[in-house]
């Protein structure tokens, strides 16, 4: 079955959804667009370092994509982070990871892989890492799930009842990474926050409590990798962009159903 | 014993001192409020003593076993987290169905259980928060500025409230407050801080001290017998709130 690059494929899609939805929920409650998009646009000097290295690709994604989401959670901390300064961060990261790329002696990159995806040629091994990284994040979000909620309604809550919102929030950013680090085959640098972002936000007219939303965005995910896989077959479109925009979709669908039931 | 008590607290916020040199204990069932003007270093003398800003010099000791209840000065709810009164009660840890309806009840606010956190009027999300600081059977409440945003009945309520928290739970309270007629009135002892103690005290010694005259000024001064006097008497002294 996994012969088929369609199952490998829709296989990859599912992972990285299962993976990206239910920390999406946290990136969404938390404001913390602008450092999904620093953490994935920093995925290209990722590539660039283990193409210079010659380090597996979702090792050198993982290692830079971590340091750019400590480097942006540290100057979160010291109430530095402007939405500027974050703005800065993430176009320069991609600025910088294009030009580095086009750097690397001997042979020239397709950037468009690492740009927007490649789900098609997802290999067997791949799978794997995306599978065991969703697992690693589900896993650590599952645990923390209490701990993380409360440190995202009030960090002095948190502390009152002895705990450690910076611990928390260390979780968070080690699961950034991993889900920027296995994603960008899947969606590509570009898109990886969208996939972040969109199926958590086109949950939220759906969910009276935390953990239906983190449900309906997994369900809403899936949805739309599945979907625009199959989209992107039908009408011979890019498959990340597809994926994106069935749940850019989805998420006008939500909104617009909860208006009118307004 | 204290249940919390500090010596020669000194904080910084950015390198700055804001507080410094203060020395200070509460014990069990006293209420203490701490007034004094914005930037005083209220909240962050509060947020210390739960273990949420870090000492820069001094130390902050804590009855061993000693449960908090905490009452934030601002809890922004994003309208993006759906979040009902029950679950939000069930922060950080999982409470029985039982224990989170007694804290419903004891804060007034039962009939709320299944509302949206963010479809709560001001005074009713504070009574939430002031029950989700009960869950836990307290021995200090710590308050701060739990009455921001509420207006003077909604204040007088949620005070008179509070009252009868202490009463049944026998918790000490210390509040930061704003509201100064009715909560020196309330408080066995008051702290008026600005950068560190200016003066403390009973309520009459607070209010008749020069540090906080010129902080505060005199022209409290009637309301503040009038209330002090019904206090006294042991009526209740928050239906004078529309004398102001």
């Amino acid at each position: 079955m996994l012969d088929d690059f369609v199952v490998r494929a829709a296989l990859a899609g599912l992972g990285v959804a299962l993976a990206a939805a239910p920390l999406g929920c946290f990136v969404v409650w938390r404001r913390m667009a602008y450092f999904g998009d620093a953490t994935s646009h920093a995925a290209l000097l990722g590539v660039a370092l283990a193409l210079a290295l010659e380090l597996p690709i979702f090792a050198g994604v993982l290692i830079v994509a971590l340091s750019m989401a400590l480097v942006v959670s540290a100057l979160a901390e010291r109430h530095v982070s402007t939405d500027a300064l974050l703005g800065v961060l993430a176009h320069a990261a991609l600025a910088f990871g294009l030009v580095s790329l086009s750097f690397l002696p001997g042979r020239a990159v397709d950037l468009s892989v690492y740009l927007f995806g490649e789900i098609l040629a997802v290999t067997r091994a791949d799978l794997a890492l995306i599978w065991g990284g969703a697992c690693v994040v589900v896993g650590l979000l599952a645990w923390r799930w209490q701990a993380l909620l409360t440190a995202t309604l009030n960090p002095d809550l948190a502390h009152a009842a002895g705990g450690n919102p910076r611990r928390e929030q260390l979780v968070l950013t080690l699961t950034l990474a991993i889900v920027v680090a296995v994603a960008i085959k899947v969606v590509g640098a570009l898109l990886i926050a969208a996939l972040l972002i969109i199926p958590a936000a086109a949950a939220r007219p759906l969910a009276r409590t935390p953990e239906w939303m983190a449900i309906w965005a997994v369900i809403l995910g899936a949805g739309a990798a599945l979907g625009g896989l199959q989209l992107s077959f039908l009408f011979d479109t890019p498959t990340g962009p597809s994926i994106v925009s069935l749940a850019a979709v989805f998420f006008v669908t939500t909104t617009a159903l909860a208006a009118l039931r307004r | 014993m204290s249940l919390i008590a500090t010596s020669g607290l000194e904080l910084r916020h950015a390198g700055q001192v804001i507080l410094h040199d203060v020395n200070f204990s509460i014990h069990a069932g006293e209420i203490v409020t701490i007034v004094g003007p914005n930037g005083s270093g209220k909240s962050s003398f509060l947020r210390a003593l739960v273990g949420a800003m870090p000492v820069a010099r001094g130390s902050v000791t804590r009855k061993s076993g000693l449960r908090i209840g905490y009452v934030p000065q601002r809890l922004q709810i994003d309208a993006t987290l759906p979040l009902t009164v029950r679950r939000f009660l069930n922060l950080p840890k999982r409470q029985s169905e039982a224990t989170v309806h007694k804290a419903l009840t004891r804060a007034g606010v039962d009939a709320l259980a299944d509302r949206q956190m963010t479809a709560l009027s001001g005074g009713q999300f504070q009574r939430v928060l002031l029950a989700r600081a009960l869950l836990n059977d307290p021995h200090i409440l710590i308050l701060d500025e739990a009455t921001q945003g509420l207006d003077q009945p909604g204040a007088a309520a949620f005070y008179a409230r509070i009252e009868e928290v202490r009463r049944d739970l026998g918790c000490a309270v210390l509040m930061v407050s704003h509201d100064l007629h009715v909560v020196m009135a309330a408080s066995d002892r008051v702290i008026c801080l600005n950068g560190h103690v200016c003066c403390e005290g009973t309520p009459k010694v607070v209010a008749d001290a020069p540090e906080y005259r010129a902080l505060f000024g005199t022209g409290t001064q009637g309301t503040l017998a009038l209330y002090r006097h019904d206090h006294d008497h042991g009526h209740d002294h928050h239906h004078h709130h529309d004398h102001d």
